[in-house]
């Protein structure tokens, strides 16, 4: 039966809940922060960030990351923008406002009270990413410049041309690598990790493979925070880097820690459609876009003409026509399911009939090409690159594709996991965005929980914990290194007939038609016959050619596709339980008028599923949800 | 879709190890898809390798949307290859003909240890930055954004040397191996920034010689970095960090070191 899941939600008012944590929260005084030292798996925004904070304030943190440099996180290509709550345009944001609209963004599925501290923090964050050189876009007058997003209808996305993500990672792995000059950080590249040590049912340390040697390392330390990111390569044609995993995560599901709403996926409306069946990723195209961008398609089915002859009276410009109030700023979830809608009715564009336009034409005439170029020409020119087309001289195509998840490790508002010293920050955990994240609000988070969250919780967490030493020989760690050591023989010696890829790329298939954009009953029992299946044929026929002892690619990724299709099918699981549409969780079944129809007396909760054993059925927890402040109601933005 | 399909016959660098010894490997690479990314166009090459039980061709990659600054490594001797301010996982097909022989080979560098086949250990450019590539500026208690307020024309500039991407082919494309594209980079944003200022000269000695140290070679302003840079980074950037070098060495002071008195 469901074991209560304690969310530790402060009590007292909204506005009051972080103050008197923060008041509340134990602390470690600085002689003794030098003692203590904590461990940071993965260094985008959220892993960097706090590696830095946790660093300044005088622990010994180790950092890992699986890339070269922790520089490449996948963070820098979030492309548009991040939102904050200053108010600097005077068009009526605030707090208060940005909480509401994340709350409604995230179709009521998320929690208010974290909800409610990122957008009190969000304001911070800005401060601190300037005042460390982030070279945000500016006004003439040197002030601060803002665009709007989907979502929301007030100015308060801040940006660094197209390359938002990119410019405030490199701030925070600055920050990080002034840390590591400094000796309080240890950076260890090319690591990942493949296991969570437990001692006395905490979380105590985590068992590594460094990529360029194969060598398996064991590291100790007093918390364990996982910043490892999403999961949408499970798809495997998603707007993800392709070494984007769920192994870190995934391991530390094994060890205990819930996984919350692992069905919550995000399909981002804008992204190149796919080319052809070699293609290896999908390209995003800023939301931030649709700012200037008119979404349209032909009225008449069928129709092959040039965009650029088909007179504007025969064109549908569906998302201003469906939703006045917001037009092509409608959320993600709403505008990549309006643009399926248009291709199941045969309006879709380009040869294979699943895209739609995204057209600057108006938007040049109105600002000049000039502006335009200004705003959005690195995206122009990329779109170039891939398509071959001119961006400036017919409109993009464009197509929904999977790209952000929701769903992650479960947390309480503290950001711990349900294993004691196990904390998860930004994509990896699942408490913020709901079951849709509104655009510009990833980098708000990875950044609020990194900078902000993180050490006064970690703070907490230690000053309150009673912390045996322990060192990387313990029992525990062997364990867990024979454990690992145990997988990678197991998956050296099958040399089967068919590659990694392919299974990745089967699972994908399966994952997009059966709980992708749009999820039924009947597909997603036959995605759960089909899983299992392939499973079992990949542990008997996958082949990981070369040698576990050295560099070995084909190795990384057959483990971490070992996990995809394990979370693969919890996410089937998921998907089937929850009896309702809400976000990017759409079943076929509970809509109205192709909206999402949420079932609130029913499904007003996160589902935590507790890992049983390989090949048991996980149990599913439920965490119910309050909404005290934002009253439940049906999104509209029309 | 039925775009065109071409066939190439690919050289490339093949390496076990750091300590091994390299040389050119042929391969076919055949009925490629004129959409397919260069990089799409290696994965089936490995495909067919790891089919044949060979291993598949090593080279470093991620976002393939030209960001992370991940991938690179030279073809036909052009740092990312043949298109202007392209990295290789943007460079596509259509830019190739049918029939053509191309070479690849990794980024040549001493301060870039090969790691396998077309992969380098381009660590030291981390280095470089841990070394004063920052602003030290503890997280929590910052001013308010717009009370330092940066002229439109520096903060675009500052954006444009920001926009580095560190992926090292202007190391690879320099006779010298020089890193003073990247480095001048990063000392140009900050310098440029009013939040730089007050490590302004620390940096550019502390960056310059973590350069020298990497084992970089000088830069003689040949240019080739600008030409294989994917960012389009400018030689400006270079000329700036002279710059801030020299004002930096020569009124260099020596630190004090009193304690507070109380």
């Amino acid at each position: 039966m469901s074991k209560k899941l304690d969310s530790k939600i402060p009590s007292g008012p909204i506005e009051k809940k972080w103050e008197s944590s923060k008041f509340n929260y134990k602390l470690v005084n600085p002689a003794n922060k030098r003692k203590h030292s904590v461990i940071v798996v993965g260094t985008g925004l959220a892993g960097a960030s706090a590696a830095a904070s946790l660093g300044e304030l005088g622990y010994k943190v180790k950092a890992f990351c699986i890339h070269d440099s922790p520089r490449r996180a996948h963070s820098v290509a979030a492309q548009g923008g991040i939102n904050a709550a200053k108010n600097y345009q005077n068009d009526g944001d605030s707090t208060y406002r940005l909480f509401y609209d994340t709350v409604k963004g995230g179709d009521f599925r998320a929690r208010e009270a974290n909800v409610f501290r990122l957008a009190e923090v969000s304001a911070n964050i800005i401060d601190q990413m300037v005042a460390q050189g982030v070279p945000f876009a500016r006004e003439y007058g040197g002030t601060l410049a803002n665009r709007s997003f989907g979502g929301a209808q007030v100015s308060r996305t801040f940006y660094a041309r197209g390359q938002t993500g990119q410019q405030l990672l490199l701030g925070a792995y600055s920050e990080m690598m002034r840390q590591v000059d400094a000796g309080t950080v240890e950076l260890r590249t090319r690591r990942e990790m493949l296991d969570l040590v437990m001692i006395d049912g905490k979380a105590r340390g985590i068992v590594v493979r460094n990529l360029n040697t194969g060598e398996i390392e064991s590291h100790e330390a007093d918390a364990v925070i996982i910043a490892s990111g999403g999961y949408s390569n499970v798809f495997f044609l998603s707007t993800n880097a392709m070494n984007c995993a769920v192994t870190a995560a995934w391991k530390a599901h094994k060890r205990g820690a819930y996984f919350a709403n692992p069905c919550f996926t995000q399909i981002h409306p804008t992204c190149i459609p796919v080319h052809g069946e070699n293609q290896s990723k999908l390209t995003l195209m800023s939301e931030s876009l649709r700012n200037d961008g008119r979404v349209w398609v032909p009225k008449a089915q069928g129709d092959k003409r040039h965009p650029n002859e088909i007179p504007e009276n025969e064109r549908d410009y569906y998302l201003e026509r469906v939703y006045p109030s917001f037009g092509n700023l409608a959320p993600r979830d709403v505008a990549s399911r309006q643009a399926k809608y248009r291709c199941d009715e045969g309006r879709g564009v380009n040869e294979t009939g699943k895209a739609v336009y995204l057209d600057f034409k108006d938007a040049i005439q109105r600002l000049g090409v000039d502006k335009i170029s200004e705003r959005y020409g690195n995206l122009f020119e990329m779109y170039e690159k891939i398509t071959g087309d001119n961006p400036y001289k017919m409109p993009m195509m464009i197509y929904p594709a999977p790209h952000y998840t929701m769903g992650g490790l479960w947390v309480d508002y503290n950001l711990e996991s349900t294993i004691p010293g196990l904390f998860v920050a930004g994509e990896a955990n699942f408490s913020d965005h709901g079951a849709n994240r509104l655009g510009a609000s990833a980098l708000m988070q990875g950044l609020a929980d990194g900078y902000f969250v993180l050490p006064s919780t970690i703070g907490n967490y230690i000053g309150g914990t009673k912390l045996e030493k322990v060192s990387a020989t313990h029992d525990a760690f062997k364990a867990a290194e024979d454990g690992v050591k145990k997988e990678i023989q197991k998956l050296m010696s099958i040399q089967g007939n068919r590659t990694v890829d392919s299974f990745h790329k089967e699972l994908g298939h399966i994952m997009w038609e059966y709980c992708g954009m749009a999820r039924n009953e009947q597909g997603l029992k036959k995605a759960l016959e089909l899983i299992p299946k392939l499973k079992e044929e990949f542990w008997q026929n996958v082949r990981v050619p070369g040698d576990a002892n050295y560099l070995n690619v084909e190795l990384e990724k057959a483990g971490r596709v070992a996990d995809f299709i394990e979370l693969g099918e919890l996410m089937c699981r998921d998907a089937l339980e929850r009896k309702e549409s809400c976000g990017g969780h759409y079943r076929e079944e509970y809509q109205i008028d192709g909206e999402a129809k949420r079932d609130d007396a029913n499904f007003c909760h996160v589902a935590a599923w507790e890992y049983n054993g390989d090949g048991v059925p996980e149990t599913r927890h439920t965490e119910e949800l309050q909404f005290e402040n934002v009253h439940l109601a049906t999104r509209s933005y029309k | 879709m039925a775009g065109k399909l071409l066939n190439l016959t690919l050289k490339v660098w093949r390496q076990k190890g750091p300590k091994d010894q390299g040389g050119f490997v042929e391969y076919q690479a055949k009925n490629v898809s004129e959409d397919a990314s260069f990089l799409e166009m290696l994965d089936a090459v490995n495909e067919e390798l790891i089919s044949k039980g060979d291993e598949p061709i090593a080279f470093d990659h991620d976002c393939r949307e030209g960001i992370c600054g991940s991938c690179g490594f030279v073809i036909d001797g052009e740092a990312h290859g043949r298109l202007r301010s392209t990295t290789v996982c943007q460079l596509h097909m259509r830019n190739f003909d049918d029939g053509e022989v191309l070479t690849l080979e990794p980024w040549r560098a001493q301060a870039f240890p090969v790691i396998k086949d077309l992969m380098v250990n381009r660590s030291a450019l981390d280095r470089i930055i841990s070394a004063g590539g920052y602003i030290s500026e503890n997280a929590g208690n910052a001013v308010d954004a717009n009370s330092i307020l940066v002229p439109k024309a520096d903060a675009d500039e500052a954006m444009s040397s920001a926009t580095c991407i560190g992926c090292g082919a202007c190391v690879a494309a320099c006779k010298n191996a020089s890193a003073a594209l990247f480095t001048s980079a990063k000392i140009s944003h900050m310098a440029l920034l009013p939040q730089g200022q007050v490590e302004r000269k620390e940096r550019a000695i502390k960056m310059v010689g973590a350069m020298d140290a990497e084992g970089f070679g000088s830069c003689t302003t040949t240019g080739a970095c600008e030409v294989a840079c994917p960012k389009d980074i400018s030689l400006t950037n270079i000329s700036r960090m002279n710059r801030e070098f020299f004002v930096a060495s020569a009124t260099q002071r020596p630190k004090h070191k009193d304690g507070g008195a109380g």
